[in-house]
């Protein structure tokens, strides 16, 4: 028993790994007032660039800074839609996630599976620090020892992160007291792509070492409703991660128990999703949007 | 829907009259309405005229059942009616158009005149559309009913809003601020409707307004609030514009301290306007010039809306001017974004406090919100130098706050003590102060004058709009009056009185 919720712990840390980092780039975004529904398309984008990259050079190095830089440009992109031209947020987030995963399942085609092969790499192996709960993937460690407390250092201790808040409350007030409202929310979407592109990254580059059509599989998705979830707190959104992680992990393991072989494993696998529909429907209610969410700013 | 028809038993027979009486309303310590009583009669236009915050608007929404009085009652022809909602006023004949239409954007004028009358079951479009054909010929109040309302110009979906209320049985109609919104030509087809309602229809009319010309043309009465009290009801002909300014603006309170001031007029002036334009359909600014020395207070005044909101935004970089020049320190600056302002040494305290400042953020995130590299250590903001920075500014502003709340939740005053020390701690050269004094107790009000009368003394060369004209006699060296968008004349303190600012004011010295 100890041994299989042991089992159940080091995955769900697994499994929460490109959540959280999807979720803190979205909560770094959405504090500056701007809703990136892109979320899911640059975690797909970065996926394949970095799996890609890392098999034409063969190093996985190389394959995680292309991921990166696909994420910024992606960010740039999203950033100049909404930002400078004021573009719906919703609009422009989901034609970002449509295309990059367009463009992906394309690229993927013609350079990967054309003859009928696939795309494969030595992914990063887990590092042993004894016990399968700490044999973890270099990236979530860094996930949850580097990641977390800087975004909490960020959005709450520094003067960027003070801009960014102020501009997603009351981008007015922001502007006449001589901070560029543009130039800060630039910054936030790009910080925040970067956070999702690593969890595209790590998708590929540690936790499957392979790329497949519908690879994130709404995982973007999932890290938007933890914001919400997390009432755009880090605290909150790192629980309501471990919450659908641990439902995740739990359910893989009762797919292996002989008295779950009846049941469709399709339901095992959207106990998760239920999981995080049920959570928001209990705690979504009356959540403190930030006061300038969706809404793009000009001067008059 | 037989309503129109009820319009004409209420004309023929003639409408009872509303009697408001004895209205107090207070919201926590501010006393909003004092006391008023007021009168409708059918078939008379009764102009209401005040400044902001003078209780107009507050009257009105109790008189429409969109608030109740703490004490008083409404009354029609004797008896005491209970208006608890909107729907208590229709069904007394009662209708009122706000300054924001309750008009569903996206659908036909028909679909929303036929929202109004809501029936549950079975609407009657095609019935519904012969009535408004019927109603806009009988009103004078032509509209496309086809039409999407959001589609219409602003001055159509006004007469839609009108010709709704209209519609719904009404014989009293509130027009709050309604020329607000409209150009010049729009305005007159307005005033001509408003006559229309009046002496064909038989409708009693409330203007609310704060332009004389509109209330000389079609008022036949003309009542003026001055902080929550009516101050005067008369016959609208036997009143000037010019009485009726200094009815608003009130008379001299006794005892008001005046400033000292200390003439510097050798100093070279640190900030010039010269021929400043911005353009805009309605409200812009044309021409405007001035200059303040170091240590000056310039006043501006003006009945609202005349320009004043648009040259602060100028001042403060949110709006971009079109012609013109500003110059601080004898060098003009290239475009006035808020960068280049502030770079210049000019800081702002902005009309409404609540726009100023995020709500949200503590109170010590707000105080250097303009300011953040300034407390930017290395690695992250110094929280302590920040709080130490905040306590000073408390014990100094005589803020009643916690560094730490936030600021949303502060008073008023409290509020613009924050602003204020935000604005005084750059040290700016020029300051411009919009109406810092708006809704503030009188404890406050007399603090915060104190405060711009103590930074011209240290040098600062203040820019003070306000449309209370106490405070600009009290506080300021100089007076430009602002009307229809442009300075019409810069009075010297010493030959600035109610009546030399209330003609200009009024538009009628030049």
């Amino acid at each position: 028993m100890i041994d299989v919720t042991e089992e159940i712990i080091s995955s769900s840390l697994r499994i929460a790994t490109p959540l959280a980092l999807a979720a803190l780039g979205e909560l770094v975004t959405e504090k500056s007032g701007v809703l990136n529904l892109g979320v899911e398309g640059i975690m797909y984008g970065s996926a394949f660039v970095g799996i890609a990259t890392a098999a034409q050079t063969g190093s996985l190095t190389a394959g995680l800074v292309a991921a990166l830089v696909s994420g910024a440009l992606a960010g740039l992109i999203f950033a100049f839609a909404t930002v400078t031209l004021g573009v719906n947020q919703h609009v422009a987030g989901l034609g970002l996630t449509l295309l990059m995963i367009s463009l992906c399942n394309t690229a993927n085609r013609i350079m990967f599976t054309a003859d009928g092969g696939q795309v494969r790499v030595d992914p990063w192996q887990p590092l042993n620090f004894g016990g399968p709960i700490f044999s973890q993937y270099w990236l979530t460690y860094a996930t949850f020892l580097i990641a977390v407390p800087f975004v909490w250092w960020l959005l709450w201790k520094s003067g960027l992160g003070l801009k960014i808040r102020a501009v997603g409350e009351n981008p007015e007030a922001a502007d006449v007291a001589g901070i560029g409202v543009a130039k800060t929310r630039y910054t936030a979407i790009i910080i925040g792509s970067l956070f999702m592109a690593l969890a595209g990254a790590f998708i590929t580059l540690a936790f499957v070492g392979t790329f497949t059509v519908n690879i994130i599989n709404g995982r973007g998705w999932v890290a938007l409703a933890l914001v919400i979830f997390g009432r755009w707190t880090i605290g909150r959104l790192l629980i309501g991660a471990a919450l659908f992680s641990l439902v995740n992990a739990g359910q893989l393991q009762l797919r292996l128990l002989p008295s779950f072989a009846d049941v469709p494993f399709e339901i095992l696998l959207a106990l998760p999703f239920l999981a995080v529909i049920v959570g928001l429907a209990i705690s979504g209610r009356n959540v403190p949007y930030p006061g300038a969410y969706l809404k793009p700013y000009k001067r008059l | 829907m037989n309503s129109v028809e009820g319009v004409v038993i209420a004309s023929r027979g003639g409408a009872p009259s509303i009697f408001l009486r004895n209205i107090t309303k207070a919201y926590g310590e501010t006393i909003a309405l004092s006391d008023v009583s007021l009168d409708l009669r059918a078939g008379e236009v009764h102009a209401l005229l005040g400044e902001n915050g003078a209780g107009k608007t507050t009257l009105m929404k109790i008189l429409y059942g969109l608030s109740q009085p703490d004490s008083g009652q409404i009354e029609a022809d004797g008896v005491a009616l209970k208006i608890e909602s909107p729907r208590d006023a229709r069904a007394a004949g009662i209708g009122m158009v706000t300054q924001h239409f309750s008009l569903v954007k996206n659908m036909t004028v028909i679909e929303n005149i036929a929202l109004a009358s809501a029936k549950t079951f079975a609407i009657d479009l095609a019935g519904v559309r012969t009535e408004i054909v019927a109603a806009s010929a009988r009103f004078g109040l032509d509209v496309p009913p086809d039409a999407i309302v959001s589609s219409l110009p602003i001055a159509l979906q006004q007469r839609v809003e009108i010709l709704k209320a209209l519609m719904s049985g009404c014989s009293y109609l509130i027009l709050d601020e309604p020329t607000a919104v409209l150009g010049p030509n729009d305005i007159d087809s307005l005033l001509e409707v408003i006559r229309r309602l009046r002496s064909d229809a038989g409708i009693g009319i409330v203007l609310i307004s704060h332009k004389m010309a509109e209330i000389e043309k079609v008022a036949d009465r003309v009542s003026v609030l001055r902080r929550g009290q009516v101050v005067s009801s008369s016959l609208a002909n036997g009143i000037t514009s010019k009485e009726l300014i200094t009815l608003m603006v009130g008379e001299q309170q006794s005892g008001a301290e005046q400033r000292q001031r200390s003439a510097s007029p050798s100093q070279s002036p640190i900030l010039v306007l010269d021929s400043v334009g911005v353009t805009r359909e309605t409200g812009g600014l044309s021409d405007v010039s001035f200059a303040v020395r170091p240590g000056e207070i310039l006043g501006i005044a003006g009945v609202s809306g005349n320009g004043q909101t648009e040259l602060v935004n100028v001042l403060s970089g949110t709006t971009q001017i079109d012609s013109g020049t500003i110059e601080v320190e004898g060098r003009q600056l290239g475009s006035n974004t808020p960068q280049s302002l502030m770079r210049a040494g000019v800081g702002i305290l902005g009309e409404d406090r609540h726009a100023s400042a995020v709500h949200a953020l503590q109170v010590v995130e707000n105080l250097i919100l303009d300011c953040v590299e300034k407390f930017a250590g290395k690695f992250q903001l110094r929280r302590k130098e920040m709080l130490s920075h905040c306590e000073s500014a408390i014990t100094q502003f005589e803020i009643k706050a916690n560094p730490k709340q936030a600021f949303g939740t502060l008073s008023g005053g409290n509020m613009q003590k924050v602003l204020l020390a935000r604005l005084f701690s750059r040290n700016p050269k020029v300051a411009i102060i919009s109406q810092p004094t708006r809704g503030l107790d009188v404890m406050a009000t007399n603090y915060v004058r104190s405060l711009i009368a103590q930074a011209s003394k240290q040098g600062t060369a203040v820019v003070l709009v306000s449309e209370d004209l106490d405070e600009i006699l009290e506080l300021a060296d100089r007076v430009a009056v602002m009307y229809r968008g442009s300075v019409v004349g810069i009075v010297d303190h010493s030959e600035a009185s109610r009546e030399s600012i209330g003609e200009l004011m009024a538009g009628i010295a030049k």
